[in-house]
């Protein structure tokens, strides 16, 4: 072998040696300082419940990042007091502060605002939450979406609607639905209308009763939706108003056969379970959710339940977690704080092991996440349990729904 | 106000705008960002002054034309394609032949006082929830603008903060200007006339229905350029924030606090009311205090309308006053 | 079909007979002062919080809480008139408005400063009860709420007819003058007509806390909603306040069932402006010379 063997070229390597062996999962770089991160969630007005949640995620995964020694972030969070507006107001605000990469904003509208400004100032958004499939039809070149966009959301749903239909002898063939009349809600029930033609299911859709997402009432919606006699009511909702919605069917005794939100916010969260107890259970959803086959998941969930009883590894928490993970990872790659390093970083993106369930978290040239899962979730005994597909299912479904006077 | 007062309030007048225009080379982008929103409330404030300071009709359904401009020039550009300039044009006129229709309708059936006022909630509510309910804008959803092109930003009238710093600057200055001369013109004194007592004017001869009429009209086209240059700061339109009543109340807090019917209250009365909220976001934000501004707010507003119902500025201007005239005749 | 509409109608006669109480502190206070009360729905947030806050350290149920809600109110109300809108009754029309928007400010950033700006909801299992009467599914907090409503409009009507000092409030907003030259204490009175406004105000928050969730920016549309009716139905009529009570919360109800629900608020604002153009004294005010 004839390697240019010198003396230099021994200590500089024996000098790297040290180094690395004394540092064995420590980054440095150029200028040494913790990446700024911003994060804009919704954490107080209507969207708190799931806002302050997401915010929960992103705090545990900044102290499980500590933890196991990744790269230093410092997190700056930002409240877009549930008005879509904020969005763009806080990005704006975040960058000015010196943040290189965004994490938010979960309400849709709140995502494109902030995006806006992210696409203005050339900064990365990682974007944990927002379904609505317009984002990443505007021309956006700085984001980076891990989570479904409605279309996908809601060709899933109709397929585990069908695989239950298959499944039982008794199936719903009338269905209504009702939606929230915002940004999210309506390009979710565009999605449905058109994957439920394209799918061509048995089952007809009566009726399609939208409400203001500021209502403070919803007897008269739940009226109409009882009175239409649809054996499957589609809610998509938030979570105050899941509430509401339960409640108005409990007083006015709509007992449908099952009710499937096709990818809305609400009944696996805390604030709906402890609401209405024994009458939230046998409600489905369908979400992504966490890989409980993973067991380092799964460990992650119990741990952060018990950090407080108020806590629920839910999806809000999941991929707000997944988030920093992602943020993690690209600052891990790109050795750097600059905004267009972490940018570039972050394209190439590919984590195989992730808490959520789905394959690996990579990006399209659109900035979609084309690899997650969705599961259909149901409320037994106050806890949302993934009841399919059959590859990821706990437990059996509960169907047709238990009548609610039974309870 | 004879002459030699309004030559010293022009130069100061000068002044204050000219450290105005210097102030982005020394400060730094987040006060830039202030400083806009504080010139746009101002602006704001000053169409509105029109309606009441001169008028003496109180409107609380302004964010009507803040949106009916947003939207315009939003649409224009966004779904048409046209310049913005045009569609700052189109949301003007639309606002002032609506504004123009309001009036009318009120002043033609009598409709006097707080009846006039819930009148212009109503008639504002109603744009909000047509708007809400009408997906060529977008409705409740919202209308987003896409991404600016790279053309310069005269012609897109898109640009980073201190570009719109110095629309609103500009809007600000044209506004103060504006409503200067008109005071002092003819129809100025029939504004104050039909002000001081409108049946001994119309006896005079003044024709008070269309030059209300003709108030309210500026006063709308004016707010609607304010909102239209709003929409292409934000990007992002929203019914609910455009013409909520929410918006329609926090532009007037402004000239209420500063003066109504004065030139300087709205400018002076934004420079108050905009620090107070960035101070109240920054203590929701970190420590988990909310409404603080609204309280604030409030406890100002209260203050100003016991204690000095013509608002902050006029003692302060007669103080000012005082003190030149002392210092030229000494 | 049947049992929808009817049901849906009986709702809104439920909640029209509550929106009717607020009306009437609103109309109350118009009728014998020339106040107009901008800062009216702010409280009946306020009453809703009341009935929040007993609820939670107390656990009573808000009509248990009725009296002592009443109670408070009136006394905020008294003290408000005494304090600050005695000096505005005879101000311009646009300064006790520009006061009452102060006022409203306030009172919503101390809610929003003492609770914060999330809802509240009253998870209390008589949320989910309801009962049959005549084949009518009624909501059972709504049956409450108006119950006590009428009750409580019902008293107020008595003590303005037989009592008297309520003889001397109507004496009062009839003609003024002539009250002062017969030796009635005015502003007593006024602090006393501002006390029952007030109180209607809270009262009606409270029985509406269970039905809604209670937050701070729920005002402004309360206000709204006093406004319309007082409008529709007459500045100053009582009869005008329960009768319009009545008529919007029906008609907001059948207006969502029959068009959009979104769209029902549009059905009330119309209705404003017709009568503000076409009959502004409303179907029970008398008209103003």
């Amino acid at each position: 072998m004839n390697t240019r063997f010198s003396r230099r070229s021994l200590i500089k390597s024996a000098g790297a040696a040290t180094v690395m062996s004394a540092l064995p999962m420590r980054f440095s770089w150029a200028n040494n300082h913790p990446t700024k991160v911003g994060v804009i969630l919704p954490t107080s007005g209507v969207l708190a419940f799931p806002g302050q949640a997401s915010r929960r995620g992103v705090e545990f995964a900044g102290m499980i990042n500590k933890e196991r020694n990744g790269p230093a972030m410092e997190l700056i969070y930002a409240d877009t007091e549930s008005k879509a507006e904020n969005g763009r107001v806080a990005a704006e605000k975040l960058i000015r502060e010196g943040c290189s990469v965004l994490i938010g904003c979960w309400d849709t509208g709140a995502t494109i605002s902030a995006a806006q400004a992210c696409e203005a100032a050339k900064v990365p958004l990682v974007i944990n939450i927002a379904s609505a499939p317009q984002i990443t039809e505007q021309g956006f070149t700085q984001i980076f979406r891990n989570f479904t966009p409605a279309t996908q959301l809601v060709s899933n749903a109709v397929q585990r609607i069908r695989e239950l239909a298959a499944k039982t002898d008794d199936p719903p063939k009338t269905a209504t639905v009702l939606y929230v009349n915002d940004t999210f809600g309506q390009s979710a029930l565009k999605a449905m209308q058109a994957e439920w033609a394209k799918q061509n299911l048995p089952i007809e859709i009566l009726d399609t009763i939208g409400y203001d997402v500021r209502a403070k009432d919803l007897s008269v919606e739940v009226a109409k939706a009882k009175a239409t006699g649809a054996e499957l009511l589609l809610p998509i909702t938030r979570v105050n108003d899941a509430i509401m919605i339960v409640r108005e069917m409990v007083k006015q005794g709509y007992n449908p056969k099952a009710i499937i939100g096709p990818g809305s916010p609400g009944p696996y969260e805390k604030a709906f379970t402890d609401a209405l107890g024994k009458y939230g259970d046998d409600y489905m959803v369908c979400v992504p959710w966490l890989n409980v086959k993973n067991p380092r998941a799964v460990e992650l969930a119990k741990r952060f339940e018990a950090m407080d009883s108020k806590n629920r590894f839910e999806l809000n928490v999941g991929f707000s977690y997944e988030a920093v993970d992602i943020v993690a990872d690209a600052l891990r790659r790109a050795k750097s704080n600059d905004a267009a390093a972490i940018h570039a970083a972050l394209k190439t993106t590919d984590i195989k092991d992730h808490v959520m369930w789905g394959g690996p978290i990579q990006f399209n040239e659109k900035g979609q996440n084309p690899n997650i899962g969705v599961a259909l979730l149901q409320n037994q005994n106050s806890e949302p349990t993934v009841v399919g597909p059959a590859e990821a299912a706990v437990a059996e479904v509960v169907y047709p729904m238990r009548p609610f006077n039974e309870r | 106000m004879n002459n030699a007062t309004t030559r010293m309030w022009g130069g100061l007048a000068i002044a204050f705008f000219a450290i105005m225009a210097f102030l982005p080379v020394v400060t730094s982008d987040s006060i830039i960002a202030v400083l806009t929103l504080i010139m746009m409330f101002a602006f704001f404030g000053q169409a509105w002054n029109l309606m009441m300071g001169y008028v003496g009709q109180l409107s609380l359904g302004h964010g009507l034309y803040i949106g009916l401009g947003a939207y315009a020039c939003a649409v224009s550009v966004g779904t048409f394609g046209l310049s913005p300039w045009l569609g700052i044009l189109i949301g003007a006129v639309i606002s002032a032949v609506v504004g123009a229709f309001v009036a009318w309708l009120g002043f033609r059936f009598a409709v006097k006082g707080i009846y006039f006022t819930l009148l212009t909630i109503a008639v504002a509510e109603l744009g909000r929830l047509s708007f809400e309910n009408w997906s060529f804008v977008g409705g409740n959803a919202g209308y987003f603008l896409r991404v600016a092109q790279d053309t310069h930003p005269l012609l897109s009238l898109r640009g980073g903060t201190t570009f719109y710093y110095f629309c609103f600057l500009v809007l600000s200055i044209l506004g103060f200007w504006g409503t200067a001369l008109l005071i002092r013109s003819r129809l100025g004194y029939f504004w104050r006339a039909i002000r001081e007592d409108e049946d001994a004017a119309r006896a005079i001869g003044v024709r008070a229905l269309r030059l209300k009429i003709l108030a309210v009209m500026i006063s709308a086209a004016m707010t609607s350029v304010g909102g239209s240059f709003y929409a292409l700061l934000s990007g992002s339109l929203f019914p609910d924030t455009m013409m909520g009543m929410r918006f329609s109340i926090e532009i007037i807090i402004a000239p209420i606090i500063g003066g109504m019917g004065t030139l300087f209250g709205p400018i002076i009365g934004a420079f108050f009311v905009i620090p107070i909220n960035e101070i109240s976001n920054h203590a929701a934000q970190s420590m988990g205090i909310f409404g603080l501004n609204t309280l604030i707010y409030g406890v100002l507003i209260l203050m100003v309308i016991v204690f000095l119902p013509d608002g902050i500025w006029p003692p302060v201007a007669k103080r000012i006053e005082r003190w030149m005239k002392g210092g030229a005749s000494s | 079909m049947y049992s929808l509409y009817a049901n849906v109608i009986a709702g809104g006669v439920l909640i029209g007979i509550v929106y009717a109480l607020i009306a009437l502190g609103l109309t109350i206070m118009f009728g014998v002062m020339r106040v107009v009360n901008f800062a009216h729905g702010e409280l009946v947030v306020l009453g809703m919080y009341i009935g929040y806050l007993l609820w939670l350290s107390l656990d009573i149920t808000p009509v248990m809480a009725v009296p002592l809600s009443a109670i408070i109110m009136f006394c905020v109300g008294y003290v408000l008139q005494i304090g600050l809108i005695n000096r505005f009754i005879r101000r311009p029309h646009h300064a006790q408005f520009i006061l009452f928007i102060g006022l409203a400010l306030i009172i919503t950033g101390i809610h929003m400063l003492v609770f914060g700006p999330d809802a509240r909801s009253i998870a209390d299992p008589s949320s989910f009860e309801t009962y049959e009467v005549f084949g009518l599914r009624l909501d059972a907090v709504r049956l409450y709420g108006a119950a006590v409503a009428l009750v409580m409009i019902a008293l107020l009507l008595l003590f303005l007819r037989y009592s008297s000092t309520g003889s001397a409030i109507r004496a009062a907003a009839d003609n003024q003058t002539g009250a002062q030259a017969i030796g009635l204490r005015v502003n007593r009175l006024y602090a006393v007509t501002a006390g029952i406004g007030v109180a209607c105000a809270g009262v009606a928050g409270t029985l509406i806390s269970p039905i809604f969730d209670t937050q701070p920016y729920l005002a402004g549309e309360l206000t709204l909603l006093a406004f319309i009716i007082v409008i529709i139905g007459g500045m100053g009529s009582l009869m005008g306040a329960l009768v319009g009570g009545i008529l919007i919360g029906v008609s907001e109800s059948v207006a969502a069932l029959l068009i959009n629900p979104a769209m029902k608020a549009m059905f009330s604002y119309g209705l404003m402006i017709l009568v503000l153009l076409l009959r502004p004294q409303g179907l029970f005010g008398v008209k103003q010379r």
